[in-house]
């Protein structure tokens, strides 16, 4: 279509003059805006300046309060406190350093304590509020509040933080929580923002850091408008957190509380478990520390010391300490035995005191031999010689493997730290490990519990909560979490020959009732509640050419920390077992002397649920043990409990 | 005179075409874009990777396809109007069927690589079809009454399919948008008018009617009406927003507290700081200078465009030019009205400034169809 030139022209026109007009609009519009932006930005500049310091709108986060851990009766192992802090923020204070000064006139303040401030408020933004002096008294609070016009960007604050109320006995059960450390940030892929809060504190050690995401809980947050000095003008919404769930054990705290007290000094663990649903009754490592220093921040000469102990008191013997089972090991070499059909259930062996293999003699521990021995004879009297026969027919991998199916040698999850595997030496582990073939030697030692062999006290209470119920018992630590019952693991029936398992626990009773017992010492006389069990001695040295030549040396003689580790695994009642223990003392010597005790004291207070009467013992240790019983020093059973905090 | 009289040695071909792009279009949209870029790296607190590095990228796609759309032949991109409207109707549609929910409203269609919003290209297709549309009609005919009614259609029907999403901003300016480009074709002035005084009437008589027995809208609908023209009655919703939106554009002052240092924009008030409300924390850290530096960038785009339009002799390239010049103006008057309380809370971005890629690739293309119609106008004899 063409079109004429007048008309193109007029078109053209036109939308120039509608351009035009519309251009003029447009001006004017912007001239409009230019000076609304020159009124605000210029003439009511200040006014608005004015609104801006006194209206600055912060978000801080709540911090949830963390999870209370209960034992299995509902007494509150891990609680929180409430805790009087003083913060600052830089922003807010001006000159930091003189405001610290002041502060310090009011409140007792280390050089250390202020060095630290001011290190961590040059590192931080200007608005986070720095803490500068935590657990101070409520009169240090009240002075500070007093003094507050004084003290600009300086506010007092309350927060709560964990409180371990029974010192050391959960120290190795429930941990302890600790400030969130660089390394802690930089194994998590997207941290909570609540991890950025100074001194946050989280899990470190056992069921705190395995069960650290249901305890935290979810952090709530408020928006809030601060003036000029830092001081809350209004809040404008609040958003509330999750508290942490809580968090029951299986463990329960009389028990426990007594368990610690018995251990006292000793350098020992001991476990008692349920053999029904294999709950934990009970778990202590000894000595034990006060896990609430490292939630105030543990001192150098603290840390030092706790360091330096031999007896460790920081490790979890329990599950990180990996020991020879000895004697205890009997069981298992006996029901591999068994079971292969290598030895008949009244099939005897002669102990003349020693044994020579490939070459090399193997001593029983009864230098005078025990005479003709079969099963229940050779477990109730603990004689060498049998188990070395009997492992040599039956060789040392169906032996492992019974091992394995008693619950050795193998991880069972718990919520604690660090827990070892212990070792359930084979043929394949010996060439894979040291590259050597397996020898006959190492099977005579494995079949005792000594060489290679290592176990955990918790794996000893396994293997004797399975041999004592016949099923697979697993432990459990977790009762529940925020009232939803975890699962219980009571395992499937071991499919092991009823007749055997008969006559192993007719050995592990003999063991501690008969006269001629290893335990007999440490029997209970009451019917109802009479132990089975079996004691063990471990050797931790070799004994050199030169210590032979002298004949045994003594134990006793020896520096503490070469004498045998002495060990005791049992259950109870013997006829309808409700409980397992098993006691390691490290280097306690003696099996029968020093850790059957401990079991038999352990096992009474478990079925007990208290302290037995006297008549519960032999009459001749009546007034011993009645002595002991007043040394101990165990809480009493009502001790107040204060649910949250103690104000 | 109309394309089809252009004499085709005038026109630049080849790589010569080069030479005659309007490079002063060119440095001030990337200056603008550069404020843009600048403020949100600004407002992520000093990091590149939030939001300065992505719209870096959709800049630098812009302007590739600014220039693509620029070296073909205006008279292609005419044929091709009424296609590329249908086209932005049916994505419309089609986001009624599948697009994403965000902010509260269905806007998006997920294409993978990028979100493309469909009423941003509408903003640009409704200006190319009613330029085509005047190109087309006789100019006797313009103010004839039938041949009003069809413009007034086309722009009604994408209004009405955008006002479905929910998304007023965009509405008004489609709205603006065909009513500029009626009144730029020449319409009669009287139409304008009469429009203008029925509008006003209506809402009268709406407000009028209020607490009389005959009132024509529900109360929460009032209640609505009366937080959108005055925020500050509703301080804890779009009120609350819109004054500290205030407080920070105006702490700004003569010279602002300077790059990085806004604590207004920092504390997080704003949930659109990067978006909608960029323009608070340029006022704030760059204080009078800074603000009315990036609107005199802005008028000197839009001066610009216009000379371009004016200069341009075919009726449909000067049309679409000043329609392009109009919609940019209507997008960041109302933006920085709207953050100086001026103006109701609509969502409008600031062009170029704010994050998102939609806005910033339309109206790069649009810029494209501008260049276009430079470089392939008439020059020298008529």
């Amino acid at each position: 279509m063409r079109r004429s030139q007048k008309d193109t022209d007029e078109s053209a026109r036109r939308i120039t003059r509608r351009a035009l007009l519309l251009g003029g609009a447009q001006a004017a519009v912007v001239a409009a805006l230019g000076l609304r932006l020159r009124h605000m930005q210029v003439e009511e500049a200040d006014q608005y300046r004015l609104l801006a310091e006194e209206n600055r709108i912060n978000i801080r986060l709540i911090p949830p309060a963390r999870g209370l851990i209960h034992d299995r009766n509902g007494v509150i192992v891990a609680g929180n406190e409430q805790n009087y802090r003083v913060v600052i923020v830089r922003e807010d204070a001006g000159d930091v350093e003189e405001a610290l000064a002041r502060l310090r006139k009011l409140i007792h303040l280390t050089q250390e304590d202020v060095d630290r401030t001011l290190r961590e408020l040059s590192r931080r933004s200007a608005f986070v509020p720095i803490t500068v002096a935590e657990r101070l008294s409520w009169e240090d609070l009240a002075r500070v509040a007093a003094n507050a016009p004084a003290l600009p960007g300086v506010t007092p604050e309350v927060g709560l933080s964990r409180h371990y109320p029974f010192g050391g006995d959960y120290a190795h059960v429930v941990g302890y929580v600790g400030p969130v450390s660089e390394s802690d940030l930089a194994q998590l892929e997207t941290p909570d923002p609540l991890l950025q809060i100074p001194r946050f504190q989280i899990g470190k050690v056992g069921v705190e850091t395995r069960l650290e995401d249901a305890l935290r809980g979810k952090a709530g947050s408020r928006r809030i408008e601060v003036n000029a000095v830092g001081r809350v003008m209004r809040e404008l919404d609040r958003q509330e957190g999750e508290p942490g769930a809580s968090v029951q054990l299986t463990v329960d705290d009389r028990l426990q509380n007594y368990v610690q007290a018995r251990l006292g000094g000793e350098s020992a663990a001991c476990v008692v478990m349920d053999v029904d649903n294999g709950d934990i009754l009970a778990i202590s490592s000894a000595p034990s520390f006060d896990p609430n220093l490292f939630v105030r921040g543990i001192g150098v000469a603290d840390y030092r010391a706790l360091m330096d102990n031999d007896h460790r008191p920081l490790a979890n013997k329990t599950v990180q300490g990996a020991y020879p089972p000895g004697s205890t090991y009997k069981m298992v070499t006996a029901l591999a035995a068994l079971e292969a059909g290598v030895v008949g259930l009244n099939d005897t062996v002669y102990c003349p005191g020693y044994m020579d293999v490939a070459g090399r003699r193997f001593h029983c521990w009864k230098r005078g031999g025990h005479g003709r021995v079969a099963l229940v004879a050779a477990l109730a009297e603990s004689c060498d010689c049998y188990f070395y026969d009997v492992a040599q027919r039956c060789g040392i991998d169906r032996i492992a493997e019974m091992s394995v199916r008693l619950g050795l040698g193998q991880r069972h999850e718990l919520p604690m730290s660090a827990i070892s595997e212990g070792l359930n030496p084979n043929r394949q582990w010996k060439r894979e490990r040291h590259g050597q073939e397996w020898r006959v030697g190492d099977t005579v030692n494995a079949s005792i519990g000594q060489g290679y062999v290592l176990s955990t006290p918790l794996q000893l209470a396994v293997m004797t909560a399975r041999l004592a119920s016949g099923r697979a018992v697993s432990p459990r630590l977790i009762k529940a979490i925020n009232g939803v019952e975890q699962p219980v693991n009571p395992g499937e029936p071991l499919g092991l020959n009823p007749d055997f398992m008969r006559e192993i626990r007719r050995g592990m009773s003999a063991t501690v009732n008969s006269q001629r017992g290893t335990a007999y010492s440490s029997r209970i006389e009451d019917a109802a509640m009479r132990m089975a069990g079996k004691t063990g001695t471990s050797q931790v040295r070799n004994i050199t050419a030169a210590e032979r030549a002298r004949g045994v040396v003594r134990n006793d003689q020896l520096p503490w920390n070469r004498r045998d580790h002495a060990l005791f695994v049992g259950y109870a009642p013997a006829e309808a077992p409700r409980i397992a223990v098993s006691v390691v003392v490290e280097h306690g010597m003696g099996g029968s002397t020093a850790a059957a005790p401990i079991g038999r004291d352990v096992s009474l207070f478990a079925l007990h649920r208290g302290l037995p009467p006297l008549s519960a013992y032999p009459s001749s240790q009546r007034t011993r043990i009645e002595n002991e019983r007043r040394e101990l020093s165990l809480r009493s059973p009502d001790t107040p409990q204060s649910g949250q905090t103690r104000a | 005179m109309s394309y089809l009289e252009y004499t085709v040695k005038t026109v630049p071909t080849g790589l010569r075409k080069v030479l005659y792009i309007n490079w002063a279009l060119v440095v001030l949209l990337t200056a603008i874009a550069s404020v843009g870029i600048l403020m949100l790296y600004s407002v992520s607190g000093g990091r590149m990777e939030v939001w300065a590095e992505p719209q870096m990228e959709r800049f630098a796609l812009g302007l590739m396809a600014m220039f693509t759309v620029a070296f073909v032949p205006i008279w292609f991109w005419r044929n091709m109007a009424g296609l590329a409207f249908a086209v932005s109707l049916v994505l419309l549609l089609a986001v009624e069927f599948v697009g994403t929910v965000g902010m509260g409203a269905q806007r998006w269609i997920d294409l993978g690589f990028m979100r493309l919003q469909p009423s941003e290209l509408t903003k640009i297709t409704l200006v190319m079809i009613l330029a085509a549309y005047y190109d087309w009609l006789d100019i006797k005919k313009t103010s004839r009454p039938l041949w009003v009614l069809i413009p007034v259609v086309l722009t009604l029907i994408p209004v009405a399919l955008v006002l479905r999403q929910p998304d007023l901003g965009t509405a008004l300016l489609l709205l603006f948008g065909g009513g500029v480009m009626m009144f730029l074709a020449g319409v009669h002035i009287l139409y304008f008018i009469v429009v203008v005084a029925l509008g006003v009437g209506l809402v009268a008589a709406v407000f009028m009617s209020r607490d009389t027995p005959w009132q024509l809208l529900k109360d929460y609908q009032f209640r609505r009406i009366d937080t959108f023209l005055d925020p500050s009655s509703d301080p804890l919703g779009a009120g609350y927003h819109i004054s500290q939106a205030k407080i920070a554009l105006g702490s700004g002052g003569w010279s602002g507290r300077g790059f990085m240092q806004g604590t207004q924009s920092r504390l997080n008030f704003l949930p659109e700081k990067h978006t909608d409300f960029i323009f608070t924390t340029l006022a704030e850290e760059f204080g009078f200078v800074g603000a009315a530096s990036l609107l005199a960038l802005y008028v000197a785009l839009i001066v610009f465009t216009i000379v371009t339009a004016l200069s341009n002799r075919d009726r449909f390239s000067s049309l679409l030019t000043l329609g392009i010049a109009a919609t940019l103006f209507f997008y960041f008057s109302i933006n920085t009205a709207m953050v100086m309380g001026l103006a109701p809370v609509v969502g409008v971005p600031l062009p170029l400034v704010s994050y998102g890629g939609s806005a910033m690739l339309v109206l790069m293309l649009a810029y494209g169809l501008v260049q276009s119609a430079h470089i392939h106008r008439a020059r020298g004899r008529t």
